[in-house]
């Protein structure tokens, strides 16, 4: 088996809670495998299931059944090899964006580095996301943006195998997210990172992707299409605007969303 | 700039001193058709001369009433430091462990509405001496509050912070000194600042029932020498006590609140 064709790899997998009512099937079927090095978004209406699917990358669900694989080991919990940003950020509050990001820099690179070149990445992953001057300042300081890019440069500085981010620009106005879209590209081009991305964005999940993974409403969500997203890399989202084959992958994920998978008003 | 000293004379000092003003003015009222009511100016005469050597020891029963204040906070400070030191991790331990939650929950829920004094005679039995009773009522009172406010911090820990600790792999201790107690923090504060209130509205009730040195034997004992002024002088030194306690408590919480 090839490594780099299956980093990371999902298998048969169902996912089900226990609810008052009953046990409530989640996610059903699911197979899916990641190349290293590939940008994967998840997109699917609320409910679908895409944050648990993320949820059970990261490790911090299991699966009721099946079987879920990072790098040829299967994954039995969460670790700072497959590093989340939340939606929320989840700094804490009580840590300068500095020491928030070295809690998990001291974890990963502690036993085997001096506090020296510990504190050398936590300054270089405050660089990368240009946050070099919010080093001392408290997360209730700076703006969501702000954030949300310490949030990133966290899970980065961890040199993680795996990026999973859920809906990490959600909560963030329209043109703090198109800046963070840009910024992100960049630093994944530079990285070489394998992401998995939860999204509802259908112009982020075209405009970030290697492949658009479009998952069916719940219950019991499964895959329902998955979208190569074969533009030239590195994209601009002005350029993006006047090209159809853009417009034409985007046409094919809002027919998904909106035909396939229509969703009758809640 | 003027009218600025003016705004914060009106809004800010204005209404607590017309209060203030409002009660001494009833209190004279009503002193002033008792025989035995000492009024304002009787009882503030009575207090420049009782301030103005606040530290003499003539007994071991009369002595000033630095000594009598220093003496009820000690207590004060003792039981309500054993209580931190045995509620606080407890709280902590109960707030995790949802087994030892439902296993204190009745006796928590039990023990918690017993007025403090009650525990005395348990205490002076146990003890066999006042003083350690005194304490034991304080410890009893105040550890209640601590307990239940960390357990709560603990319990209402977001999801999130733990799926950082989670996701970072970190070590219990790691845990519980960079989350777990940073997120407590406040909530701990919370039950001190309760406890410290009960606990110095216990200790003159306290006194009055075990005697020697402190502030609530005091009032009992110039009740029995029918020294009214001093009783009243004895409530305002308590309630002022009691207001730097809490204030001094609300301004150490303000630091760590995110």
């Amino acid at each position: 088996m090839n490594v780099t064709q299956k980093y990371v790899l999902v298998e048969d997998v169902q996912m089900s809670f226990d609810t008052k009512q009953g046990p409530f099937v989640a996610l059903a079927d699911v197979n899916l495998n990641i190349r290293r090095g590939e940008f994967i978004t998840l997109i699917g209406h609320s409910g679908c299931g895409k944050s648990t699917l993320l949820n059970l990358i990261a490790g911090l669900l299991r699966p009721s059944e099946g079987y879920l694989f990072c790098a040829e080991r299967e994954i039995v919990g969460p670790g700072p090899e497959r590093a989340v940003v939340f939606q929320n950020h989840s700094l804490l509050p009580w840590m300068t964006c500095f020491d928030n990001i070295y809690l998990g820099v001291e974890r990963v690179f502690g036993d085997s580095e001096a506090a020296d070149k510990l504190r050398q990445r936590t300054l270089e992953a405050l660089e990368l996301v240009h946050l070099s001057h919010a080093e001392k300042k408290y997360p209730h300081e700076i703006s969501g943006g702000m954030k949300q890019r310490v949030g990133i440069a966290r899970a980065l500085a961890m040199q993680p195998k795996v990026l999973l981010m859920d809906e990490p620009f959600g909560a963030l106005d329209a043109l703090t997210r198109a800046h963070l879209q840009d910024e992100l590209m960049k630093i994944v081009a530079a990285t070489q990172s394998t992401v998995v991305m939860v999204t509802h964005d259908v112009d982020e999940a075209v405009l970030l992707s290697d492949r658009i993974v479009m998952m069916t409403n719940g219950p019991s969500a499964t895959i329902g299409e998955i979208l190569e997203v074969d533009l030239a890399k590195p994209r601009d989202r002005l350029a993006l605007a006047n090209d159809p084959a853009y417009h034409k992958l985007r046409g094919a994920v809002l027919e998904f969303l909106y035909q396939k998978q229509a969703k009758k008003a809640a | 700039m003027i009218t600025k000293i003016k705004q914060f004379f009106v809004t800010m000092l204005l209404p607590p001193l017309l209060g203030i003003g409002v009660c001494v003015l009833l209190w004279s009222i009503v002193a002033q058709t008792s025989e035995t009511l000492p009024g304002p100016v009787k009882t503030w005469r009575s207090a420049v001369e009782l301030f103005s050597d606040p530290f003499y020891q003539k007994t071991p029963n009369d002595q000033g009433i630095g000594w009598n204040i220093w003496n009820s906070l000690k207590r004060v400070g003792t039981g309500f430091g054993m209580a931190a030191v045995i509620g606080i991790p407890l709280g902590f331990m109960i707030g995790r462990f949802t087994f030892l939650d439902k296993m204190t929950a009745p006796i928590v829920s039990m023990l918690r509405p017993v007025s403090p004094l009650a525990w005395l005679p348990i205490g002076l039995l146990v003890f066999k001496a006042a003083n350690p009773a005194a304490i034991w009522v304080i410890f009893i009172s105040s550890i209640w509050p601590m307990i239940i406010n960390t357990a709560m911090g603990v319990r209402q820990l977001p999801q999130d912070y733990l799926n950082v600790a989670r996701v970072l792999n970190l070590s219990e201790w790691k845990v519980f000194t960079k989350i777990l107690f940073p997120a407590t923090l406040p909530y701990m504060l919370t039950g001190i600042r309760l406890s410290i209130g009960t606990a110095w509205l216990v200790i003159v009730a306290a006194e009055m029932l075990t005697g020697g040195v402190g502030i609530g034997f005091w009032v009992w004992d110039e009740w029995n020498n029918l020294n009214v002024e001093h009783i009243i002088i004895a409530i305002f030194v308590v309630g002022i006590v009691g207001l730097l306690l809490e204030q001094g408590l609300i301004a150490l919480a303000k630091k760590f609140s995110y």
